[in-house]
């Protein structure tokens, strides 16, 4: 990722010094009901520069972003653009001033072209023929221009990720933008399709445009952009040159106290089998095979990783574990005995001892109407210890939430707080408290830091190296790598559905875990 | 912190209906102005109508009765996530259920004997009548909205079948059962007090009106502290966190419905055990969908429900003293005014509620940031 590196313009020392900047905010402020999510926020933005704004999650990165794209409206506060003040009022007015934005889920129509996608809502006179026409022209400059090429008569929905995404920038640079807000655009990528973005978004600096990008990945923000915004409850808590800061500060700063970003533990000591998969198939609702014969076995004592980018069939074979889905051939042996094809739901394998923390919490792992302690129960609403003859004992229900609470540092502990006012990381712990507190043999994790706050990333990897030390056996799911690299004893990557190779964690490097992860079979790399 | 435009409870529950309900009194009273009568005597009138004597609170309370099953049985399908609009029908069906065992024994068994047969029946005729909507969303996904209010129709049209091709007396015009003999009647409260000693004026409040309470107290207990009712809730809310903690959702989704059938066939026993003592055409009379604006008013809560039920009970009580004695007034406007309290309570809850959240949020933060 740094051979991407090209030596910036650096902003201090701006050649275009005496020019405005291209975007300049000046005290924003927005509040929505209780919540203040921007704090008069101000900073400037040179022109020609890759910008970088992080913070935790509720930091108010999305809110400042969705107010320059002119979703939400500034309660007080201006918004400059290349030295002209402008009112943004409806994201129109954005793009009139200059401004595209790429959002992490992509705003494409599948069964469109790419042309058609880029022409669509600006194509201009009555006769579509004439706009394409012109469009393809168009769009042919700035492909040369960027270095951006993509096959224009594609149907989107073929293209793979990486190409959409360029889409998406080709639609914004087609409306005339100068400046190019990111929002978290690597969540979907291989670290391969990282490199090249970040190529190309290196390509679009050296023609003058200026760069946005919105992340939590602080390793992107070292290895990509100009300089550095960090905000923390809204606020901007710190500006600086990214030359001048380290991944360290950055964390400190968004966290507001000292963190470790390194995991530690010691090497494994792998038991005996707990979990044995042979063969395994499944299939998603529409019918569509999204696991192909997975084989592997889970011992006692070890984290094993699966790596991927999303959508590979890390899901589905999460589920078909945890008894959600139903596999469609193939056998899952636990403890030595086969969970019988669609015999076994979630319900019994939970009281045989296999948890299972999901990758969505909000989704699928908590009832986000229902309060901390109702959530608590989630799954284990059945046993003994919280209803007698049916009626929930609800001062056994509120003791053992307010334990879990205590144990996992859940703030605020009130348990009978609505799961929505936690924020993330304390709706996760919450989660993991519940599954880990009944003891299971067999813990399956996915996405465990997901919209985590670092703060509770640690705590959360923490809590998973101690339960495999304790002897369990974990199957941790996640797409970021370095989740994966710092955790797992062992990885599997998948790709379409197939698990492409295994490497212990003391052989893996980022480069040869993406080499796999788009595809390339292990024997060949 | 708590998420943008939330109201505390107290609020929520307390001061947003009355909000709520004052809005579609002020707007009622401009239409009654227009018309051309003092809205201030129409409410007095109106008031006095529903509360003012034994009889009139009575005839209230037994127009809240239907109100309470219907709206009880709406708001434990809502529970499930479900939108059962086939109340009408299940309340029709259950009332059949009620006529039937009333007609089959009155003339043999006592009176305590007949009463738990009747309420089964209530409740196994209108549990039947919802399984097959239900069956059909949990197994077909056919929707349950569109399939409630179709059954609405077949039962309408049975009943006028039976009613005329089967159940009527024979020698009469009118599509009516033969009334029923004592046995199979519910003693009227105004009867039950006088027994205690206590001296109320007759009117059609009967001892199904405790039946209502009751399954208020069943459906409270039920939803809030038992494991089903922490089942259904979690089906209803997110029906994948329900499959993630091995909760069935179709399983669910039939015992909601089955609940909310039984609970609306509890009408049955009000109307045609309780004061018709026959079976007729069109007992339930709407109340099916009155209990949806019932349940959205009420929050879906027992205590909620009562006070909502009471509240409509009051409105149809009132209405028709207004309309008797506002000649201006007449039938059609009372149904207005009513039509503007289900606008004001269920529909456009969230005009009053946002500003509301905001006052709050000003009032807890005050000058925060200005």
């Amino acid at each position: 990722m740094s051979a991407v590196r090209t030596d910036p313009p650096a902003a201090s020392a701006s050649p275009v010094r005496d020019t405005p900047p291209a975007l300049e905010l000046r005290g924003i402020d927005k509040r929505f009901g209780p919540v203040h999510a921007n704090r008069g926020v101000s900073f400037a933005i040179a022109r020609g520069t890759v910008h970088g704004i992080v913070g935790e999650n509720g930091a108010g990165k999305s809110t400042l972003m969705n107010i320059v794209y002119g979703f939400h409206r500034a309660d007080a506060g201006e918004v400059w653009v290349h030295g002209r003040r402008v009112d943004l009022l409806r994201p129109h007015d954005a793009i009139a001033a200059g401004i595209g934005m790429v959002h992490q889920h992509f705003m494409l129509v599948d069964n469109f072209t790419v042309l058609e996608n880029v022409v669509l809502g600006v194509e201009g006179g009555r006769r579509l023929a004439d706009g394409l026409a012109r469009a393809r022209a168009e769009l042919e400059r700035i492909a040369r221009d960027y270095g951006l090429a993509v096959p224009l008569d594609a149907v989107v929905e073929h293209l793979p990720v990486g190409l959409q995404q360029r889409v998406e920038i080709l639609k914004a640079l087609y409306r005339r933008a100068e400046i190019l807000i990111l929002d978290e655009p690597t969540a979907v990528l291989t670290p391969q399709e990282t490199d090249q973005l970040f190529r190309m978004l290196a390509r679009l600096r050296e023609q003058g445009k200026t760069v946005i990008l919105v992340t939590h990945k602080l390793r992107e923000i070292m290895a990509v952009t100009d300089r550095v915004t960090v905000l923390r409850q809204g606020a901007v808590v710190h500006e600086t040159a990214t030359r001048e800061t380290s991944e360290r500060t950055l964390a400190e700063k968004m966290v507001g106290r000292a963190v470790s970003l390194q995991v530690e533990k010691t090497p494994a000591r792998p038991g005996g089998v707990l979990l044995a998969v042979q063969d395994l198939e499944v299939r998603d609702r529409f019918g569509v095979t999204r696991v192909r014969r997975a084989s592997f076995e889970l011992r006692a004592g070890e984290i094993l990783g699966i790596a991927g980018v999303a959508g590979n069939g890390q899901s589905e074979l999460l589920e078909a574990l945890a008894g959600i889905l139903t596999p469609s051939r193939g056998e899952i042996v636990f403890k030595g005995a086969a969970l019988v094809r669609g015999g076994l739901g979630p319900r019994a394998r939970r009281r045989l001892g296999l948890a299972h923390v999901p990758e969505d919490r909000l989704r699928m792992g908590t009832v986000a109407a229902f309060s901390a302690q109702a959530n608590a129960i989630l799954g284990y609403h059945d046993q003994p210890a919280y209803n007698r003859g049916g009626l929930l004992r609800g001062t056994a229900i509120q003791a053992g939430c307010a334990r879990k609470m205590r144990d996992y540092d859940v703030r605020p502990p009130d348990p009978g707080l609505r799961l929505s006012a936690f924020s993330g990381g304390n709706q996760q712990k919450l989660v993991l408290a519940r599954e880990i507190d009944c003891d299971p043999q067999v813990l399956l994790v996915g996405q465990p830091t997901r919209g985590v706050d670092i703060g509770a990333v640690e705590f959360i990897h923490r809590r998973l190296v101690r339960l495999r030390d304790a002897g369990k056996a974990l199957l941790l799911v996640s797409v970021e790598l370095d989740e994966i690299l710092g955790l797992a004893d062992r990885i599997l990557v998948m790709f379409n559905g197939e698990i492409v190779g295994e490497v212990a964690s003391a052989d893996a490097t980022e480069g040869k875990l993406g080499l796999m992860m788009a595809g390339v079979k292990e024997e060949s790399v | 912190m708590s998420a943008p435009g939330r109201l505390p409870r107290w609020a929520d529950l307390g001061l947003l209906p009355i909000v709520s309900l004052l809005a579609a009194l002020a707007a009622s009273a401009a239409i009654i102005a227009i018309v051309g009568e003092s809205p201030w005597v129409a409410l007095r009138l109106m008031a006095a109508g529903a509360f003012g004597s034994q009889e009139a609170a009575g005839y209230t309370l037994y127009y809240a009765t239907n109100f309470i099953f219907t709206g009880l049985a709406v708001a434990v399908a809502f529970h499930a996530g479900l939108f059962n609009i086939g109340c009408e029908g299940q309340a029709y069906v259950g009332g059949l259920g009620v006529g039937l065992v009333c007609l089959g024994l009155d003339h043999h068994w006592p009176f305590w004997a007949i009463l738990p047969v009747a309420m089964c029946a209530a409740a196994g005729f209108g549990a039947a009548w919802a399984f097959i909507p239900a069956w059909l969303q949990a197994r077909r996904g056919s929707h349950i909205v569109i399939t409630t209010i179709m059954f609405n129709f077949i039962a309408s049209a049975l009943m006028t079948y039976l009613l005329v091709e089967v159940l009527i007396k024979p020698g009469q015009q009118s599509p009516e059962t033969r009334e029923f003999a004592s046995a199979a009647c519910l003693p009227s409260l105004s009867a039950l007090l006088g027994r205690l000693g206590l001296n109320v004026s007759a009117s059609p409040l009967n001892l199904a009106f405790l039946f209502a309470l009751a399954a208020a107290a069943f459906v409270w207990v039920f939803i809030w502290h038992t494991r089903w009712g922490y089942e259904l809730r979690t089906v209803g809310q997110n029906p994948s966190a329900a499959v993630y903690a091995g909760i069935s959702p179709p399983r669910m989704m039939l015992i909601a419905m089955l609940l909310s059938g039984a609970l609306a066939g509890g009408l049955g026993l009000n109307e045609v055990m309780g004061v018709q003592h026959r079976l007729l055409l069109d007992f339930p009379g709407g109340a099916g969908f009155v209990g949806i604006a019932v349940a959205l008013m009420g929050r879906n809560h027992p205590v909620g429900i009562f006070l909502a039920a009471v509240l409509f009970g009051a409105l149809y009580q009132g209405g028709s003293q207004l309309s008797f004695d506002l000649p201006r007034i007449n039938r059609d406007m009372v149904v207005v005014i009513q039509g503007l309290v289900i606008l004001a309570c269920g529909a456009l809850e969230n005009l009053f509620r946002t500003p509301l959240a905001a006052l709050f949020a000003r009032w807890r933060h005050p000058g925060e940031g200005e």
